[in-house]
């Protein structure tokens, strides 16, 4: 018998393949009661095939599941809640259209001579959440609240379907400090109720605060289960993706006058998005831009790009004036812009790695000179060898791809135009250790070809890796740059903080 | 107020308003006769809306209304009128037949993955055929039952009338409101209106629904038929064309979201008043174009897709916070 009986779920040998690849190759994980267990991998390490194995959304291969000591083999994610084992996912799997009583006992109201009780319903879902120090209007639709809110709603529901096991998959990816403590609360809550929890989140600081043991997963194989408290984040990371980042972090910082001038913005902003600002760009040069959400960092990246026409200022490419009044603009000048949301704005998720890889080439060629299908191929075939984009070939619907290797192809779209000016609005973005290490050592490769790069980032840490001058932003104006030396952490927070001070005051 | 009964307000407001103003041109139009008549007249347009409302709350859409409102007629006609059966019998047949029909659509668009729109544009066509098939010709049904059906009535003081046909539209609203609000496979119409992915996660029964929410649209599309038929006291294949159309403006017009999971069953009637009243305004006024009717709806359908965008833009940045 594996395992020991406080163990409340056990995966033993657990297998599973896809097409091409081996996604769990005898994979065993140990849950105890009234434990919190991270589980960490990169992307495509197997930790969702693991959660599917496990909820029943994926039949697997080989290997058994033992909860409660018995085994189960849960048919779908119905079943799997039905015997104890609850999910709650990063996107509310709750429908908003529906009241938050609605929410929580859909499929199993409370009925009278066939008709639903509604205010028995909504007298229990009140009772409900108030173990979760939640008093809402409970007949209010659930999209009336914040994300937060829906996230422990949908808490409540699993664990009262369930009960035994509940399975976090990163819940906090959208949540604000605040809202994260108060999700931490009612883990914590649950765990001293016996509850075993898996909680999956790229957040190493959340893993350290709030797990008792992790376990990693990479390539679809198992590489151990320590102990939180005996497990340095060195030796995590070097667990997670097989090779030490923190050297690969250490950067040494060029001198930021070695280059080139070539771009040149003088008193350049638009109106109510960005106000004037002035900024020089070398070649061979990274321009971090660093500052609060809302600061005006993406607006910097969007009037550059042409996205919004600037309404003042100059903009001089090698000392001759040009025109960027809009991203067709922007792109004959050579320029690239990776945005924020790739969902919503980068991937079109159901075009094939190679058409999202030539999509911008196509573009800046026009629709009339066709880039030949061999063509094609090779571009894609380059770029998912260089940037080692993890996909079983160049057809594959873009949208089956990890977060990071989208991020990839997305990069790979812009450096098929050969851009000489590229902005990255944070390329590392819900991506997890391994790419971002990847997409970090990249933003370098190109610089040291003499590329122009502007990156923002919410990651200080990272900014300070691969930046050659740091701009510091606050209500949307430029306040401070910072170069060579000053480039620390320590120096872009104070700034960041004596802007947020000048704020308010 | 909460903001999902914001639409249904504003039909309800829409809808006192013009009959002010109807009233106020044309005192007549106050008597308990017009309203009477309103009933009457829509009455097969209200039945199949309200199986219309569950089809748009669950996201999806049913084109085949109007041709099997025009099959269920032929049938009738043809076996009343050659075939000696009584009316109740060839009723159950009727309502048989067009129940499994919405029944076998709805199984192909859940198992088969198809969109609902091309899967009931098919059954369009099929019913349509089938009533050509049936007959090409108007057939009047003389039946003495009908007769006895056509002068059931409740009068209502001031020399109004329920009649039948009328009476069966309120209790179909009665009963669809029931079940919309007050049922578990009305939840779960509103569940896959929300989204379909979702709703399977959270163990709603995503077939059985969805083939159940087409047979409810046969069936109440069949029940027009019968009702139609009463009405007209006539089966002919080329009725009722475009009904289908009317019935997504009276669910649109009555505050139900097109995009789905959010409405009330409620609003589809007021959307029926809407358009009867239109329609009764023309007539009073003896001098207006009929199309005025289709002009005046357009507007106000436009207007409130306009309404419904609004709100949705409103509801996003309204959220509340612990």
């Amino acid at each position: 018998m594996h395992g020991n009986s406080d163990n409340i779920l056990s995966a033993i040998r657990v297998e599973k393949g896809f097409p091409g690849t081996k996604a769990l190759d005898k994979v065993d994980f140990h849950l105890r009661r009234g434990e919190v267990h991270a589980l960490l991998g990169e992307n495509g390490a197997g930790k969702s095939t693991l959660i599917k194995c496990l909820t029943g959304a994926y039949r697997r291969d080989g290997g058994s599941i033992l909860l409660d000591g018995a085994e189960v083999d849960p048919r779908d994610t119905f079943d799997a809640q039905r015997l104890g084992i609850g999910t709650v996912y990063q996107e509310v799997n709750l429908l908003p259209n529906l009241t938050v009583a609605e929410n929580l006992f859909l499929g199993r109201q409370p009925c009278r001579f066939g008709m639903t009780d509604t205010r028995t319903m909504n007298r229990k879902a009140r009772e409900l959440l108030a173990e979760y120090e939640l008093d809402l209007d409970v007949t209010r639709d659930l999209a009336s609240y914040s994300v937060a809110i829906q996230q422990v709603v949908a808490i409540a529901r699993a664990v009262d379907l369930s009960g035994k096991v509940l399975i976090l998959d990163e819940p906090t990816a959208s949540l604000d400090a605040h809202e994260v403590a108060m999700l931490f609360r009612i883990v914590r809550r649950l765990k001293a109720r016996g509850l075993g929890i898996i909680f999956i989140t790229h957040f190493l600081e959340q893993v350290y605060e709030i797990s008792d043991r992790i376990t990693v997963l990479r390539n679809g194989q198992l590489v151990g289960t320590r102990e939180t408290a005996e497990l340095d984040r060195r030796e995590l990371i070097a667990m997670m993706i097989g090779r030490e980042l923190a050297a690969e972090i250490q950067s040494r910082h060029t001198p930021a006058d070695e280059g080139r001038l070539r771009y040149r913005f003088r008193n350049y902003g638009r109106r109510g998005r960005i106000d004037p600002f002035d900024l020089d760009v070398r070649a061979g040069e990274v321009v971090g831009i660093a500052g609060l959400l809302g600061s005006g960092r993406t607006e910097t990246a969007e009037v550059l790009f042409g996205a919004y026409r600037a309404d003042s200022g100059t903009a001089e490419i090698d000392g001759r004036a040009v025109e960027l009044s809009s991203p067709r603009a922007a792109i004959r000048q050579k320029f690239g812009f990776c945005p924020e949301d790739r969902k919503t704005a980068g991937i079109v998720g159901d075009l094939s790695v190679r058409e999202n890889i030539v999509l911008a080439l196509q573009a800046r060629r026009g629709w009339t000179r066709p880039i030949s299908r061999a063509e094609q191929n090779r571009l894609a075939d380059h770029y998912i060898r260089a940037l080692d984009i993890r996909t079983a070939d160049r057809e594959k619907p873009i949208k089956l791809l990890s977060g990071g290797n989208q991020q990839k192809a997305i990069l790979a779209r812009w450096l098929a135009t050969e851009p000489e000016f590229l902005i990255l609005d944070e390329p590392t973005r819900g991506i997890d250790v391994g790419a971002h290490a990847e997409i970090v050592r990249l933003i370098e490769s190109l610089r040291e070809k003499g590329m122009s790069l502007i990156v923002i980032s919410s990651e200080i840490e990272e900014l300070v890796a691969y930046s050659t001058r740091v701009v510091v932003l606050r209500d949307r104006a430029h306040v401070a740059e910072l170069s060579g030396d000053r480039i620390t952490a320590h120096e872009i927070v104070e700034a960041i903080a004596a802007a947020t001070q000048g704020r308010a005051s | 107020m909460k903001q999902k009964y914001l639409p249904l307000t504003a039909t309800i407001l829409i809808f006192v308003l013009s009959y002010a103003l109807c009233v106020g041109q044309y005192p007549n139009m106050l008597s308990t006769r017009v309203i009477g008549n309103l009933l009457t007249d829509n009455a097969f347009l209200g039945i199949a809306a309200v199986g219309m409302t569950f089809v748009i709350l669950s996201g999806g859409i049913d084109l085949s209304v109007g041709a099997v409102i025009a099959f269920a007629g032929v049938f009738l006609a043809v076996v009343l009128e050659q075939g000696g059966v009584h009316p109740l019998v060839a009723f159950a047949m009727v309502l048989a037949i067009t129940t499994a029909f919405g029944a076998l659509m709805g199984a192909i668009i859940h198992y088969l993955e198809m969109p609902a729109f091309i899967v009931t544009l098919a059954g369009m066509f099929l019913a349509r055929g089938m009533a050509f098939v049936l007959s090409i010709d108007s057939i009047p049904i003389k039946h003495p039952f009908y007769a006895t059906l056509k002068g059931l009535y409740y009068k209502l003081p001031g020399g109004g009338r329920i009649t039948l046909i009328g009476g069966v539209m309120l209790l179909v609203f009665a009963f669809g409101i029931l079940v919309a609000h007050r049922t578990r496979f009305g939840t779960n119409v509103y569940a896959l209106g929300g989204g379909t992915a979702t709703a399977k996660l959270m163990g709603v029964p995503v077939a059985s629904t969805t083939v159940g929410i087409y047979a409810l649209s046969g069936l109440l599309a069949g029940l027009a038929g019968i009702v139609f038929s009463l009405y007209t006291s006539a089966g002919y294949s080329l009725a009722a064309v475009g009904v289908e159309l009317d019935a997504i403006t009276a669910v649109v017009i009555g505050g139900t979201l097109l995009t789905g999971g959010s409405g009330f069953v409620a609003g589809t009637l007021v959307g029926i008043l809407i358009q009867g009243l239109i329609q009764t305004y023309i007539t009073f006024d003896g001098t207006l174009s009929s199309w005025w009717t289709k002009i005046l709806i357009g507007l106000l359908l436009f207007a409130f897709i306009l309404l419904q965008k609004g709100i949705i833009r409103i509801s996003r940045g309204d959220r509340q916070h612990v």
